[in-house]
């Protein structure tokens, strides 16, 4: 299945698409790229370094690493009882895992709010609290590990567990030594993913998050507050920066997994 | 093999990154390499496999003895875990449409609320850019499919990745970039614009724009996949008896990735319906004029008046799930193989 | 089973076509009266609706249906300077209008009229939970270490600079220097727990228990009362009188001077009243729902200050205090670096 050479209408496709994307995409977010240094390196990390906004960054961060962590356990957790478990109404979870990736972002503020809210039923208010934050990082990230943990863990052949138990291995053994590499990839991929929507969400944050600065303010609200206060260019330099470490956590993600699957 | 890359469910299997190294953590079919674990069992004929490791279902007697405890407790937290941060908050919102806390309740409340005309326009226009984005994504989408996977060309790999950078940019982010590049007076086009008197912020076509956007990566990322499994030996077949590239792709390619295709698409339009964030800042926003449905939840929230952003939040939650259950359906079985 | 898939998958498409066909022509053939685009500050979205309603009622109103967008005043008027769509726009502030004046976009003498362009007035309260645990009584109580204030942030927001304005005319007022102001000032900025984006998002931070002090407008403290709210508020015994003025634009539809002429009418002003805004105009009795007494609702503070009067009007104060890197930014830059 070699690819071929690019034939002339191919080319011409390529250019179109090539136009079309740069207008939509690279444009715009080259935009941010330079607005975010057109005052000079110094009036970068001058906003970066802010006190409220490096606060606002590191929340955002290490929050969506928690988030990532508890899905990537979690998310395991869940894709091995849809592939391995067998129990009526199973099919029902496969739909409910799905709805927080198919629900409008402030919807799922509105929804958390609910049971989380003023108005709890279980009288737990997680406004203007970390853990309401937090909490809704869980929920947005929910369909990331599953879904790309899933896939392999259906396609993953049994014989080779069944010879460890034979051999005397542990569940925990097997799980560790057979299944884990097989699954790292995938899990280190659902992570990424994870980490990436996690630091980049706002719309269920809105209604959630008190914004009170050091304790609950995020990056996404901060850069909405820069536009709103007409500051452009601090605007686009928590954004840059938010670019920067989704991609610096991907491509750490992906070297990570490399090394496990080499090893294992 | 071909039903594999889309039982991934909703949300789609890792980057369809196009490589010709099976290095990158691609899609399932990336996997296969990397499956074979570092444990080297002995040859299967030779080991006398015992009786109870052959019973994979009840996971029951002899070593496995725990196995059926954990697996209980597995169960038991994963549909508590998916109880309480997504069942019974859903349902609340259901129940909080039809009995808000401080508002009439009753269906015949929620259908004088929704018969504000403010709702038709605001979901009309959602409907109205949805379907621009998807329609744009479905056609741009097919067409880079198709040259990242059967061409080669300087910059594939760099396409192939970029192609997925609208996963990872914040709502706020994109609606910020778009404002920077076409806004009518500060923007790097905004004299272009203004000489052709388009006005793309705080217009309709911004809001397309963004929500096409954000959705873009979506339809790509089922696609590519299936067409690298698919393999190239059918479309040269019927090349070489002499069909026309657009023929080989009308009558061969478009079937073989069709279910992917309409995955892709509805996946992209439940993400573009969705679309709140970069809508807030490229849209004017108002009643009537740029107020879509996201739009309209917010601002009715913020105006006191909760019980009409939950109606609304309903209409949505409703599209939702009847977007997710539609693909369930069409998805065709996996319980039926092994 | 492939081909009950195969018509759900066409069904499904052909309704989304028809519903995307349906939208598009929803959208089109919405023109069919005027529209009038009114730009409002965040909090005054209840009292145009109120007053848009009775003005349909008149004979120049039929058939004028209206748009209306909210949101902090700053951000607003930006936005209608970088091209968003209004008729009319009602501001918190007049430095808000004169920024369009300065874009070109309304007539410079539109402030030439018997109320000098203002449209609505109210005063600086300060907003507290029902019972008023913190037992506050002034301005004075403000600089308590155990009060947590609420205010929006003066870069966006037009009650922000009310608020600000309040509390240096009070400090003034009650004979302290300008250096003992400054300082006044700076130790409430110290108090402040969040400086929100408009005077409504202050609000709902006071709602969400972010602080104990809310600063507002007079007729949000009564708008959030008659939704239900429990709140007190006080009224101190010298403050600002707010003034917001609404203006035309120059190419409004013709129709947006009935309006503004409604605006100012009796009927008008009454459902400002109603809404918790004082009136401009003389002669409009009405119960306000909501205000601390409904039969006199807006009682005369005994320091009443006014930009013109007392703060030499809006050029000197944005130049003194609102500028970048003026006296406000420094003194919250100050306040924080304790």
């Amino acid at each position: 299945m070699k690819p071929d050479t690019l034939t002339r209408p191919a080319a011409a496709g390529l250019g179109l698409a090539l136009l079309w994307f740069s207008i939509l995409v690279l444009i715009p977010l080259a935009a941010i790229v330079l607005s975010s240094t057109a005052g000079g390196w110094q009036q970068f990390i001058g906003t970066i370094t802010d006190p409220q906004t490096f606060a606002a960054l590191r929340l955002t961060i290490l929050q969506a690493l928690g988030a990532a962590l508890v899905n990537v356990v979690l998310g395991t957790a869940i894709a091995w009882v849809l592939v391995r478990d067998r129990f009526p109404g199973k099919a029902v979870l496969e739909v409910i895992i799905d709805i927080p990736f198919a629900l409008p972002t402030i919807v799922a503020g509105l929804v958390l709010l609910s049971l989380y809210g003023p108005e709890s039923p279980l009288g737990i208010n997680v406004v203007n609290t970390q853990q309401g934050i937090f909490l809704a990082l869980l929920f947005v990230t929910l369909p990331f590990v599953v879904r790309t943990v899933q896939p392999v863990l259906l396609e993953l052949d049994q014989d080779v567990e069944e010879a460890a138990a034979s051999l005397g291995a542990s569940r925990f053994t097997t799980f560790r030594r057979v299944m884990l590499p097989a699954l790292m990839p995938a899990i280190t991929a659902g992570a990424s993913l994870a980490f990436a929507r996690a630091i980049s969400e706002f719309g269920a944050l809105v209604l959630i998050s008190g914004n009170t600065p050091f304790v609950t303010e995020v990056a996404s609200l901060k850069i909405l507050k820069f536009i709103e206060s007409d500051n452009r260019a601090a605007a686009a330099s928590v954004a840059l920066v938010l670019l920067v470490v989704s991609l610096a956590v991907l491509i750490a993600l992906d070297i990570l997994q490399r090394k496990v699957a080499r090893r294992g | 093999m071909a039903d594999t890359s889309w039982s991934t469910g909703l949300t789609t299997g890792p980057t369809a990154g196009v490589t010709d190294a099976p290095a990158r953590h691609g899609s399932p079919t990336d996997q296969q390499s990397t499956i074979r674990p570092g444990v080297t069992p002995p040859a299967t004929a030779s080991v006398p496999v015992k009786p109870s490791t052959r019973n994979r279902k009840a996971g029951g007697a002899g070593r496995n003895g725990g196995g059926h405890v954990v697996r209980i407790l597995l169960r038991l937290l994963v549909i508590g875990y998916l109880f309480f941060l997504v069942v019974w908050p859903v349902s609340l919102v259901v129940l909080r449409t039809f009995a808000p806390v401080n508002d009439t309740g009753g269906f015949d409340a929620f259908l004088t609320r929704i018969s504000d005309p403010a709702f038709g326009y605001a979901f009309g226009l959602t409907l109205t850019a949805a379907l621009w984005a998807v329609g744009l994504n479905a056609v741009f989408g097919l067409g880079i499919s198709l040259l990242l996977v059967r061409y080669s060309f300087p910059g594939r790999r760099l396409l192939s990745a970029l192609v997925d950078l609208p996963m990872s940019v914040s709502p706020v982010v994109v609606g910020l970039a778009l404002v920077l590049a076409y806004s009518s007076n500060q923007g790097w086009f905004g004299p272009l614009l203004e000489s052709l008197d388009w006005q793309i912020i705080f217009s309709t076509p911004g809001i397309v724009l963004a929500t096409t956007f954000v959705s873009l990566p979506l339809v790509i990322r089922e696609i590519v996949p299936v067409l690298q499994e698919i393999g190239t030996e059918q479309e040269l077949a019927a090349r070489s008896l002499g069909a026309g590239a657009v023929q080989t792709f009308l009558r061969i390619t478009l079937p073989a990735i069709k279910w992917a295709l309409v995955y892709g698409v509805v996946l992209s339009l439940a993400r573009a319906l969705g679309e709140f964030g970069a809508v807030k800042i490229v849209s004017q926003g108002a009643s009537f004029n740029g107020e879509t449905a996201t739009l309209l939840v917010a601002n009715r929230y913020g105006n006191f008046d909760e019980a009409s952003a939950y109606a609304a939040a309903f209409l949505l939650v409703l599209i939702a799930i009847t977007a997710l259950v539609v693909v369930t359906i069409l998805r065709p079985s996996k319980e039926h193989r092994s | 089973m492939k081909t009950w898939k195969s018509r759900l998958a066409v069904t499904a498409t052909a309704v989304a076509a028809v519903l995307g066909m349906t939208a598009c022509a929803g959208g089109a053939s919405g023109a069919s009266g005027t529209q009038l685009s009114i730009v409002g500050f965040a909090v005054p979205e209840t009292a145009n609706k109120a007053i848009a309603a009775k003005f349909q009622q008149t004979e120049a109103g039929k058939g004028v249906t209206f748009s209306g967008s909210y949101g902090a005043s700053g951000d607003q008027s930006r936005k209608v300077a970088a091209g968003a769509k209004a008729d009319y726009v009602h501001f918190s502030l007049e430095s808000d209008v004169t920024r369009l004046v300065k874009a070109g976009l309304v007539d410079e003498d539109w402030n030439k009229n018997a109320t000098k362009g203002i449209v609505s007035d109210s005063v600086v309260v300060l907003v507290v939970p029902k019972g008023n645990p913190q037992g506050i009584k002034g301005w004075e109580d403000l600089t308590r270490p155990d009060v947590k204030i609420i205010t929006p942030d003066p870069k966006s927001s037009g009650s922000a600079r009310w608020n600000i304005l309040g509390a240096y005319g009070h400090a003034v007022a009650s004979g302290k220097t300008e250096a003992q102001a400054s300082d006044f000032l700076k130790k409430i900025f110290a108090n402040v727990t969040q400086w929100a984006g408009s005077g409504r998002e202050a609000t709902e931070a006071f709602d969400k228990k972010v602080g104990n002090v809310l600063i507002s407008y007079e007729n949000e403290a009564i708008l959030a009362r008659q939704k239900g709210k429990d709140y007190d508020y006080i009224v101190p015994n010298d403050t600002v009188l707010i003034e917001n003025p609404g203006a035309i634009l120059k190419k409004a539809d013709p129709k947006a001077k009935d309006w503004l002429d409604f605006v100012l009418s009796k009927d008008g002003q009454t459902e400002f009243a109603k809404t918790g805004f004082r009136p401009v105009i003389d002669g409009v009795k009405t119960e306000v729902k909501g205000a601390n007494d409904p039969a006199n609702p807006f009682p005369t503070p005994e320091h009443l200050l006014t930009v013109e009067k007392d703060f030499g009007g809006w050029a000197s104060v944005d130049k003194k205090f609102f500028a970048d890197g003026a006296l406000i930014d420094q003194l919250r830059a100050a306040a924080v670096k304790k």
